[in-house]
């Protein structure tokens, strides 16, 4: 009895283990640091998990068919110089800006979605290569620099273009910390509770299987991959409207966050695989985390120490779990 | 000529967790002839020659070379003893990116303790030995890129180079073409002859058996009924000791009402080669069965009509109408159900709950617009079906790996029991299933013809293809030999031909 009981608690201590590290980290930092649970700080630390969180969300759809893509960072870097480019070169508006830039992520969906499954080449691998092409593509794009507001050319010639007052709305509090709420629900509700999330599920957890009950695996796939690497693009978006122009590999560094966020949340309420919420949540600890170590001033620079750590974690609360 | 080697075997036994596999086995061999080992699936013919092989240390028994007592531990001990075995799966003992001649002398490469290789000298050797047996094989070609049929050769060199003086042959033909196994057989006499070898050869083949070997070992359940020299023994007696005559199976099933042609299948060939130009119907109500020993081209059939294997020629009919089942996609949409033979891998989902499982080929009925499931209806009709398969669980939302393995066939089956599926294939249905569960399922697929549907069941257990099918088509080597009407058969018929019975008359 007593040892049955020990058991439910070490389950619920390993399927809220996210939940419970983040309040832990609240109450660490709380304590440690005065002005932590300011409203403005909680603003800021949601305001700045929002774009990892979107492009987490999406590695968690790859993720649900057991793929993954490494390619979301370099995506997103992509649509980040697509749509500055339309503002500033061509003087498009904002709707039109904001559909070439979807446009042309939907080509990288398509390209490791060809990868993968026409050429058979394995999911990480296949979007390793597109993650290079695909930064080089948008450095090519952009003539190796950035582009700003009032910033010429390649050839030289002036540009009169500006980003839209609404664009740049996008990125300010609260409509970024909404836009990341709504898409976390969104694609928890097509996760969990549609076919074709119950199908992308069925395909990650046994493909032969899935194929055999006669759906359409390659379809699929390629599904799962058309959502990471919009959420991806709508990522790359708001980092747009967030710096007000195009850097190079400006997205590069969203990659590891995104894939901590999601490893983390996998135990998420004992789910055990890919999900929104808990991506959610895991990305919530890397913020928090992050946020609470450089008010107690530990330098930027020591800071991926911290966060490649967690990711070792996330990984092996992952793996060492399976393999029982 | 080189001495007389002789292994006795005495009053061998090995247990495995449920099941006595060997009970007091003596077994002789003797350098300079071809023993054959033959018995029907689970006789334990495979587990006298793991250990033989060293692979089941923990048996119980004696083993005498040349009258001294030695004790096998394990691969190493046996190979030093003189002892090699090919297995079936010769992948499992190569090195694809290695040369064939590195291949041959893998031994040599690993345990010589020099660190400097003489390629010279390996790759002289490679080819001394393939020399010996008469084998044309580039030694410098890569194992990957060679034949199955090469493989085996590659194999039984390395065993040479060892000075082997027994070899055990594991199903060596089931993958190989006439012309291969030929040449196989033209080898193995050879080094019987002129090497002396002492070779074991276990095949399901007889008309093989009674073209190479000299002498047979019948077995069944666990024990040695028969050894015989082979000129002094029939091909049907060899069946009968197979089967063992203790039992005579009577054919229970009650003729039913007999239906229209549901399924035409003409002249259908894959790719696979297991599929040659095969021709059968299944009529409405109907169980018919496909026997076979492993390796026939049952499972390769199956996949074939649906839509796993390019089929090159032929063409399916469902009901009159020609379809074509291009993936197993289209095989469910043209109301197909296919319960494979390895179901953990390939039938069901482990990690899910069980009403996911059952629902998985068919969600429509549990959709509402914009794809959203009705959960409540879905689980209730799981309910429903949990009763009607008669799983034996607590509750729907059960994960199917908690399950007993005939349970987890149950869902395999439910799984289309709901859907439309007219056509229902099950692949080697009881296999790791429990008594108990086996009857639940042959009632099962049993009622499923009574509704309408079609089965067609595939298996190497004659058996159970006896007791359940309607007629039975025999396949051996990829084609169909034989149609035979169940209850005017009996199992000594279904062996003779899924043995080649026929194909050795003919010859």
């Amino acid at each position: 009895m007593q040892e049955r009981k020990n058991n439910q608690t070490l389950l619920f201590i390993k399927d809220w283990a996210i939940v419970l590290a983040v309040i832990l980290l609240i109450i660490v930092f709380t304590v440690s640091i005065p002005n932590f649970m300011q409203t403005n700080n909680v603003l800021n630390i949601l305001r700045s998990i929002s774009i990892v969180t979107i492009i987490a969300v999406g590695l968690t759809v790859s993720l649900s068919v057991n793929g993954f893509d490494l390619s979301i960072g370099s995506t997103a870097t992509l649509a980040n110089s697509v749509v500055v480019s339309m503002f500033v070169w061509f003087n498009m508006p904002t709707g039109v800006s904001i559909l070439v830039a979807i446009l042309a992520v939907l080509c990288v969906a398509l390209f490791n979605a060809f990868l993968i499954v026409k050429v058979k080449i394995p999911d990480l691998f296949a979007t390793l290569a597109t993650m290079f092409i695909v930064e080089g593509v948008a450095m090519t794009y952009t003539g190796g620099g950035s582009i700003s507001v009032g910033m010429p050319r390649l050839d030289g010639t002036p540009t009169e273009g500006r980003i839209s007052d609404f664009f740049l709305l996008l990125s300010k509090t609260p409509w970024i910390i909404l836009i990341m709420l709504v898409i976390v629900m969104l694609v928890h509700v097509f996760l969990t509770y549609t076919k074709h999330g119950r199908f992308l599920y069925a395909v990650g957890g046994n493909e032969e299987a899935a194929k055999l009950s006669g759906i359409s695996v390659n379809r699929y796939k390629m599904l799962a991959y058309i959502f990471s690497a919009v959420l991806a693009g709508i990522g790359g978006l708001l980092l747009a409207s967030q710096i007000g122009s195009a850097q190079i590999n400006a997205g590069a560094g969203y990659l590891m966050p995104a894939v901590a966020a999601a490893f983390i949340g996998q135990s998420f309420a004992g789910h055990g695989k890919p999900n929104a919420i808990g991506t959610l949540f895991g990305a919530a600890l890397v913020g928090i985390l992050e946020n609470g170590l450089v008010m107690l001033s530990v330098p930027y620079y020591s800071l991926n120490i911290i966060k490649g750590l967690v990711l070792a974690f996330a990984l092996a609360s992952t793996y060492y779990s399976r393999k029982k | 000529m080189k001495a007389k080697t002789v292994i006795e075997m005495k009053k061998i036994s090995i247990e495995f967790p449920g099941v006595k596999a060997l009970s007091d086995v003596d077994f002789q061999l003797e350098s300079g002839t071809i023993h054959a080992v033959i018995g029907a699936n689970g006789a334990g013919k495979s587990t006298l020659m793991k250990i033989l092989s060293g692979a089941y240390p923990h048996y119980t028994g004696d083993i005498f070379i040349n009258g001294e007592l030695v004790s096998i531990t394990d691969a190493k001990k046996s190979k030093e003893l003189g002892i090699d075995i090919v297995y079936q799966e010769v992948d499992t003992a190569l090195i694809p990116y290695l040369s064939v001649a590195e291949n041959i002398m893998l031994d040599q490469l690993i345990f010589d303790k020099k660190s400097i290789i003489n390629w010279r000298k390996i790759r002289q050797c490679a080819k001394d030995v393939l020399d010996r047996i008469g084998i044309e094989l580039n030694i410098e070609k890569k194992v990957q890129d060679i034949s199955l049929a090469d493989k085996q050769m590659v194999l039984i060199a390395r065993a040479l180079i060892h000075e082997r003086k027994f070899l055990i042959l594991d199903e060596p033909t089931a993958p190989l073409s006439q012309a291969e196994t030929e040449k196989l057989f033209s080898i193995v006499r050879d080094l019987v002859k002129n090497h002396h070898l002492g070779i074991v050869f276990i095949s399901h083949r007889l008309p093989e058996l009674f073209e190479i070997c000299e002498k047979i070992t019948i077995m069944k359940d666990g024990r040695i009924v028969k050894e015989s020299l082979i000129e002094k023994i029939t091909q049907n007696q060899v069946i009968e000791q197979m089967l063992g005559k203790t039992f005579d199976l009577v054919h229970h099933k009650k003729l039913k009402e007999k239906g229209q042609i549901a399924l035409q299948v003409n002249h259908l060939v894959d790719d696979s080669g297991l599929v040659n130009d095969v021709s059968f119907h299944v009529n409405k109500h109907e169980i018919i069965g496909l026997a076979g020993l492993v390796g026939a081209g049952k499972t390769e059939l199956c996949k074939a009509i649906f839509g796993m294997s390019n089929i090159k020629a032929g063409s399916i009919e469902l009901y009159g109408k020609p379809i074509k089942n291009l993936t197993p996609y289209h095989a469910v949409k043209n109301h197909f159900g296919l319960i494979p033979e390895e179901r953990r891998k390939e039938g069901i989902f482990v990690e899910e709950p069980i009403f996911k499982n059952l629902s998985i080929a068919n969600l429509q009925p549990f959709t509402r617009l914009g794809s959203f499931i009705k959960q409540e209806k879905e689980r209730e009709a799981a309910r429903l079906m949990i009763q009607k398969i008669g799983a034996k669980t607590p509750n729907e939302h059960q994960k199917v790996a908690n399950l007993s393995g005939g349970n987890q066939q149950k869902i395999a089956i439910g799984k289309w029991l709901m859907t439309d599926a007219e056509i229902l294939l099950f692949d080697e249905p009881t296999k790791g299933v429990d008594v108990g569960a086996k009857s639940d399922i042959f009632n099962l697929i049993d009622e499923q013809a009574k509704e309408g549907k079609s089965v067609i069941y595939a298996t190497s257990e004659l058996s159970e293809i006896l007791l359940i099918t309607d007629r039975i088509y025999v396949m051996y080597d990829g084609k169909i030999v034989k149609e035979l009407v169940t209850s005017e058969t009996t199992e000594d018929e279904v062996m003779f031909y899924a043995t080649g019975g026929e194909a050795y008359a003919r010859a």
